[in-house]
């Protein structure tokens, strides 16, 4: 029901502000590529507009404040939260010999995360006394009625309507004060309205997500600082990248020049690179224990496969004729390794290079989540076992910057070193 | 003997399937130094395969290619070779691409530099020489394929229809620019061609070619290339004796396609 809503919300900001910016913001945008409505095979007819990029990322952050009640966002855009503040039922009761008596419960609900206090009230009279109930938001309250009623469940007495709304044990009812079930052994369940607001346990809001990011950048969590720990796990990546790299771009050349080289690690390579390497995890650490080298050696078999493939494609990819014009213009077979072949495998390396980073850093964090004392998956799998969902968001929103800056940088890098690729 | 000989070259091709394909059978023929010889014929006639193997790209199955003198064995540096499409190093700028020989030979570049700027110069390229090799047009990129084998300075220089891919305009012009480069310098050159108006206009001796197995059908000695040199080659074109030549050489190469389609309805 609240995914729903959700999902209805996020559609009306796509339409709306897709409208807003088409005829209000960016009314000029009449060149000939906005003409192609529909382009076929040409990717470059469609840039990403920056705008709808930007109002993406804030509708996100507003759902997820919106949906949290967080500060961070005005409170008429909140979600309705859970009920807070003093309410009230009453409930019947009727004794075995068909006595029937009303008696007011009266609640205070206060926030998460308060301390809810026990209050006293006047008793009123009759066989059935009021009640004082102290809860939490969002949670559920059971309410032992008969404590100080002059009648008791043990001797027959039953709750038969609460509010004037019949009620049975086993079923439940909903009036204006919220829920209400009774157990089987009678007593009374209430859940006062809980709103559409997730609770911080499952969602918490984004300042308590920046929050934890200050607090453990300042303080550390589990021995290590928040750099440390995303440290450790950049050089995890570079580390087995760089021997995966320097293992397997030789030994994908090896493959593309020469064909004992190509029928011995053939079957190695194809048979290795489908093994997904989390399936290497368990492996890995029995070999070679949970520190350092485990996971180097994890991180390097992931990204030798990869580099291997991408440089033996790189070299079988040449063009015959580039490699027939260096010969007829007096290159020796070194030269031509080395002025032809090489660079010209250098963009099938680098697209290879950017898949490999992508599995190392995947991969990094799975190994991490299963066995590591320092890195940025520990601090998730560690935090989830004790709830802590702020660490958890913020754990996962730094894996998937870094992730991404990665990729930037990559993509940087390649357009500097090869930027003939995709142009020749 | 100086110049290029080829000296009844066959060239078999076996398939996969068992069966094999004459590809060239007892082609020979001798070129003198600073010849410009044009070779026209049908698809599938085998003009390629000669050109790979005058190179040294390809081992014949029978006879063979002589250089000055010596057996060719391989590809070499006195045999240099334009392809259709550039294939030009886009890793390198074009004052790169074109020093590329003399590079490899260890050249330096106060011995290679005033040589390969010189050839910028003529073939135009004198403004676009730290151009990456993607920012040019296609009519560029073989003006620089062609700078990059003079460059290298061989006897003989091999084209692959270079001028295939080009537009019109791009390709007269680049038929001039062939002419004065073979004047110039006084190679030897063999000039493959789909176009019959290439291979009147640009040799001096143009071999027509038959297929299945290919091998040389006529040939013929034409003035042609030398009134183009410097001239106007569209004034070349109303000369006496062009018009009826491109007629036969066109109704040849006719029949020959006609053959071919009618061979492989028959197999149907």
């Amino acid at each position: 029901m609240i995914g729903l809503m959700i999902l209805l919300v996020y559609v009306a900001i796509f339409v709306i502000s897709f409208l807003i910016v088409r005829f209000v913001v960016q009314r000029t945008n009449t060149d000939f590529t906005s003409l192609k409505t529909v382009t076929f095979g040409d990717e470059s007819a469609v840039i990403s507009n920056r705008f709808a990029s930007v109002v993406s990322v804030l509708t996100i952050f507003l759902l997820w404040g919106s949906f949290t009640g967080s500060a961070w966002v005005p409170g008429f855009l909140h979600a309705p939260g859970p009920f807070v503040g003093e309410t009230s039922f009453t409930y019947t009761v009727a004794t075995q010999d068909g006595e029937r008596d009303d008696a007011t419960v009266h609640v205070r609900v206060v926030d998460f995360g308060e301390k809810p206090e026990k209050f006293d009230v006047p008793l009123g009279d009759g066989l059935a006394k009021d009640d004082a109930l102290a809860m939490s938001a969002s949670r559920s309250a059971t309410v032992l009625f008969d404590k100080n009623d002059e009648v008791t469940r043990k001797e027959g007495t039953r709750v038969v309507a609460i509010d004037g709304v019949p009620i049975a044990p086993g079923g439940s009812i909903r009036t204006d004060a919220g829920r209400f079930a009774l157990t089987s052994k009678g007593a009374i369940s209430f859940s006062p309205p809980k709103g559409l607001q997730m609770e911080p346990i499952w969602l918490p809001p984004p300042e308590a997500v920046v929050g934890r990011v200050i607090e453990i950048a300042n303080e550390g969590y589990r021995d290590s600082t928040l750099w440390k720990h995303l440290g450790y796990s950049l050089f995890r990546v570079i580390a087995g990248f760089f021997f995966g790299a320097l293992i397997g771009i030789p030994l994908g050349y090896a493959m593309g020049l020469s064909d004992w080289f190509r029928g011995w690690f053939e079957p190695i390579v194809e048979f290795m690179r489908p093994v997904p390497p989390l399936a290497l995890i368990p492996l890995v650490i029995i070999w070679f224990g949970i520190g350092e080298v485990g996971k180097i050696i994890l991180l390097f078999l992931a990204s030798l496969w990869i580099m291997a493939i991408s440089a033996r494609a790189g070299v079988s990819g040449v063009n015959i004729s580039k490699v027939h014009a260096a010969y007829s213009l007096g290159a020796s077979k070194l030269q031509i390794m080395r002025h032809v072949i090489m660079p010209n495998s250098l963009p099938e390396i680098f697209t290879g290079a950017r898949v490999a980073m992508g599995v190392c850093w995947g991969t990094v964090v799975a190994a991490e989540l299963v066995a590591a004392s320092e890195g940025a998956g520990m601090m998730i799998m560690v935090a989830s076992k004790f709830q802590l969902t702020d660490i958890v968001l913020m754990g996962i929103i730094l894996i998937g910057v870094i992730g991404f800056g990665i990729d930037v940088l990559m993509r940087r890098a390649e357009n500097w070193l090869v930027p003939w690729k995709g142009r020749s | 003997m100086s110049g290029l000989s080829i000296e009844s070259i066959s060239m078999r091709f076996d398939l996969p399937n068992g069966s094999s394909v004459q590809a060239l059978k007892d082609v020979s023929l001798h070129l003198k130094p600073g010849e410009l010889l044009s070779v026209l014929g049908p698809s599938g006639c085998g003009k390629t395969t000669l050109l790979n193997i005058a190179a040294g790209f390809l081992a014949p199955t029978g006879g063979q290619i002589t250089m000055n003198g010596h057996v060719v064995k391989g590809p070499d540096a006195e045999r240099g070779m334009v392809f259709q499409q550039g294939a030009l190093f886009e890793w390198m700028n074009v004052r790169e691409n074109v020093s590329f020989g003399p590079r490899m030979k260890g050249q330096t570049e106060a011995e290679w530099g005033n040589q390969v700027d010189h050839l910028l110069d003529v073939t135009g390229l004198g403004d676009f020489k730290d151009k990456a090799i993607f920012e040019l047009s296609g009519g560029m990129q073989q003006r620089v394929a062609l700078a990059r084998c003079l460059a290298n300075d061989p006897d003989v220089i091999l084209m692959d229809e270079p001028l295939g891919a080009l537009d019109a305009l791009t390709r007269e012009k680049m038929q001039g620019l062939v002419l004065k480069l073979w004047k110039e310098t006084g190679k030897t050159i063999i000039l493959i061609t789909h176009s019959v108006e290439e291979a009147l206009l640009l040799g001096e001796r143009l071999l027509v070619m038959a297929p299945r197995p290919g091998r040389i059908h006529k040939e013929y000695r034409l003035p042609f290339a030398e009134m183009g040199v410097g001239g106007d080659l569209r004034e070349v074109k109303k000369a006496e004796g062009y018009a009826t030549t491109r007629e036969e050489i066109l109704e040849m190469i006719w029949d020959m396609e006609e053959e071919i389609m009618g061979r492989s309805e028959e197999m149907q």
